[in-house]
């Protein structure tokens, strides 16, 4: 499975080799396990397993709120607070998957800058990146419509408007969000029915089960927006797991990145083995452990704090009449809001509210492209001193517009988010691929192993134990 | 290791909640204490039957609340009345009649299985999520951090609303607007609910209009978070069982990997 040489499974018992000569199981688990992993990762690496772990909690959870839930826009508000007040641990339930898309994106925005830092996006890993920003757009997708199901002010409002941004496609507009809104009459039995299949089929078969959603389309329904959230947004998680699936899958082929972006070598088994140490149990009890301290801080939001990153109009339920003052998504849209909102004005013939929508969906183009936009041939933004600067700067710009997003669109607001929106743009169409040719960047190290030895030499000078000088440490382990 | 601490600052500063935005409310919300905050905070049960009480012989007049049940008065972790109370506090309601016999529109003596009864006379809004439908405190810049501090402050702003009122009101489009600063735009359509006396305590605590405001607040807090007490228990159990399980893992990590780093540093 990995490019980079390691022993082979070997059974041993004689049920091993009766199974692995039938089914190959034994051999997978055994590569996947022990997969050769660049001993020099540091905690930034730790946010995989956060997600994975995020992806397994909102699915379980999700699964058990389904149980309560009722899919209709006279029950579902009502059916929300049955849960919170009469189902049995409903209010943990409820609370875990509220702040479990939470945590799902403080951890993959962590993810993704770890990637940009480090050049996790370059080659050979450029399809890990695309298949990776697929899964963050239908993450997206999921929170949106899961937002939707409460059926409060804010998840109506929310709806109304991200679905009114596709009239802004030229001629077919009006159409489409017709279409998107949907069709006239379903009733419940036909709702339970198709909720039923799409609950079974995306284990199976996650791709043909979007053609199948779509056949909800033809049916009709009585509240259908809000039914065909729920069930879009019930079906897209298998999806996710599924990209999930080909995600990991393409980078253990490719083998980690590492902070150093300098390839594990590939010569011989004994080679590699220097660069590398097993994932477990190694890297299985870091992760185990990071883990641990992420869930700690998520017992503080679920138990302690709740409601801290939802809006209070939430819980005023959906009413068509009544628009809340300040229409704000949930806070890890922000950015993405900011940059909607900061196109303002009209570009030749594209009007101000087309120019906004190509502007936040192009946000997430440009960022799919790095891997191409980025023309320098040094991976890790470690050893390139001005890459740093601009780095810290897109992060600290994406702060800003996540708060440009959540304010008023007035006084310096716009102008504000403007700016932050033409950097986002310039950092991948101007900065990448000019710096790849101006910088010069800083020596590498060798290998992993040489890096390694200095990071716990450079460590044990500070703490004063083993004293390493610093000629020894250049000097490669053969 | 630079690069992972700025990123966890980063982190702190991306758990700005979106409620600290919108919800609105121009003056300034008096930031009460009250017994249900802290980590550990639990409702006064007392205070908790001295707010229903309030909201039975004042606020119901007008306000729904449609989501609690009378059953759920008798919980132990909110204000905990006997079965006969429920009982008795469930026949003071009447709930649309839907058994067979009834014809469309008759009306019943509630039971504690029935939920209170909505309350749509004169469009006043259900009170049973009130109290986490606003937001008190907003600060600094929009950023909502303040609420790390002093919590979200829904109870906080029924207080302010129900003390903030100024004595002005004017007519528009027919009906009487009173001046209350708490209120978005300064003005709002319910005269003012309390005044000292306006109930008479069973446990012979002073009704001032401050001491009522502060008790239906808690009240209101109850009817929007009634697994508040049980939360937080079960937090405090999870937060020191994920810890424990912390540090284990953090002693074996290091244990494991001191071999690997030692082996290195020799080698060099």
């Amino acid at each position: 499975m990995s490019g980079i040489p390691h022993e082979p499974y070997e059974p041993k018992s004689g049920f091993a080799k009766w199974v692995e000569s039938r089914l190959p199981i034994g051999s997978i688990i055994h590569s996947t396990l022990t997969i050769p992993t660049p001993k020099n990762l540091n905690w930034m690496w730790i946010w995989g397993i956060v997600l994975t772990v995020c992806l397994a909690l909102q699915i379980v959870t999700g699964i058990a709120l389904a149980m309560h839930y009722t899919p209709h826009v006279d029950l579902a508000f009502a059916s929300v607070e049955k849960i919170m007040r009469d189902v049995n641990a409903g209010w943990l339930i409820r609370y875990l998957h509220m702040n479990g898309a939470s945590l799902f994106f403080i951890a993959v925005y962590f993810h993704i800058f770890r990637s940009l830092y480090y050049g996790s996006y370059k080659a050979p890993r450029e399809i890990t990146w695309i298949i990776g920003i697929l899964i963050y757009v239908a993450m997206m997708a999921t929170a949106f419509m899961g937002y939707v199901l409460p059926w409060g002010q804010m998840s109506f409002w929310g709806a109304t408007v991200i679905t009114n941004l596709f009239s802004a496609i030229p001629l077919v507009g009006d159409t489409i969000v017709t279409w998107l809104w949907g069709g006239f009459s379903v009733d419940n039995p036909t709702l339970q029915r198709f909720f039923s299949l799409h609950y079974l089929l995306p284990f199976v078969i996650a791709g043909l089960v979007i053609v199948h959603i779509w056949a909800f389309h033809s049916t009709g329904n009585n509240n259908p927006t809000l039914q065909r959230f729920f069930s879009l947004h019930y079906l897209l998680p298998f999806v996710i797991a599924g990209l999930v699936i080909v995600h990991i899958w393409a980078f253990h082929s490719t083998g980690n990145n590492n902070p150093t972006g300098v390839e594990v070598r590939r010569g011989s088994i004994e080679e590699a083995k220097k660069d590398t140490v097993p994932f477990w149990p190694y890297f299985v009890i870091k992760d185990l452990f990071a883990l641990a301290v992420i869930l700690l801080v998520f017992v503080v939001l679920v138990f302690f704090m709740p409601n801290y990153l939802g809006h209070p109009d939430n819980y005023i339920e959906a009413n068509p009449l009544a628009t809340p003052a300040h229409i704000v998504p949930e806070w890890y849209f922000l950015p993405f809001y900011a940059i909607l909102r900061a196109i303002t004005f009209d570009i030749l013939f594209i009007d101000s509210k087309l120019g906004g929508v190509l502007a936040m969906f192009g946000a997430i183009v440009v960022l799919a492209l790095a891997p191409w936009l980025d023309t320098s041939r040094v991976r890790s933004g470690r050893y390139r001193p001005t890459f740093k600067l601009f780095f810290w700067g897109f992060v600290a710009n994406f702060f800003v517009l996540m708060w440009a997003g959540g304010m008023p669109a007035e006084g310096l607001v716009p102008t504000i988010s403007l700016i932050g929106t033409i950097y986002w743009f310039a950092y991948f169409l101007v900065i990448l691929p000019l710096l790849g040719v101006i910088e010069t960047p800083l020596p590498q190290p060798k290998t992993i192993e040489e890096a390694f030895a200095a990071e716990q030499a450079e460590k044990s000078m500070k703490a004063g134990t083993t004293p390493v000088t610093s000629t020894e440490i250049a000097t490669p382990a053969e | 290791m630079r690069a992972l601490k700025t990123l966890a600052a980063a982190s702190i500063a991306a758990l700005l909640p979106a409620g600290a935005y919108a919800a609105g409310g121009g003056g300034d919300v008096t930031d009460v204490s009250f017994p249900f905050e802290g980590p550990l905070g639990s409702y006064d049960q007392q205070q908790v039957q001295r707010g229903f009480q309030v909201y039975n012989e004042v606020c119901s007049g007008c306000h729904g609340l449609q989501y609690v049940s009378f059953r759920s008065l008798g919980w132990d972790s909110g204000p905990g009345y006997s079965e006969e109370q429920v009982r008795a506090f469930a026949a003071m309601y009447q709930v649309p009649d839907e058994s067979d016999e009834a014809l469309p529109g008759d009306m019943r003596e509630a039971e504690p299985s029935d939920n209170f009864p909505a309350n749509d006379s004169i469009g006043a809004p259900d009170l049973s999520l009130m109290a986490k439908a606003r937001a008190g405190f907003h600060g600094p810049v929009g950023t909502g951090l303040s609420q790390l501090v002093n919590g979200i402050g829904g109870p906080e702003y029924i207080y302010s609303l129900l003390t903030s009122y100024t004595g002005d009101d004017k007519e528009q489009a027919g009906s009487i607007l009173y001046e209350n600063p708490i209120m978005d735009g300064g003005w709002i359509q319910m005269a003012p609910p309390l005044y000292e006396g306006a109930v008479e305590y069973a446990d012979g605590t002073p009704a001032t209009e401050s001491q009522m405001a502060k008790d239906v607040s808690a009240f209101l807090m109850w009817t929007a978070e009634p697994k508040l007490v049980e939360r937080k228990e079960a937090g405090a159990r999870n937060f020191v069982f994920v810890a424990l399980l912390g540090v284990l893992l953090y002693l074996t990590n290091k244990k494991l990997w001191a071999g690997v780093k030692k082996r290195r540093a020799e080698s060099s």
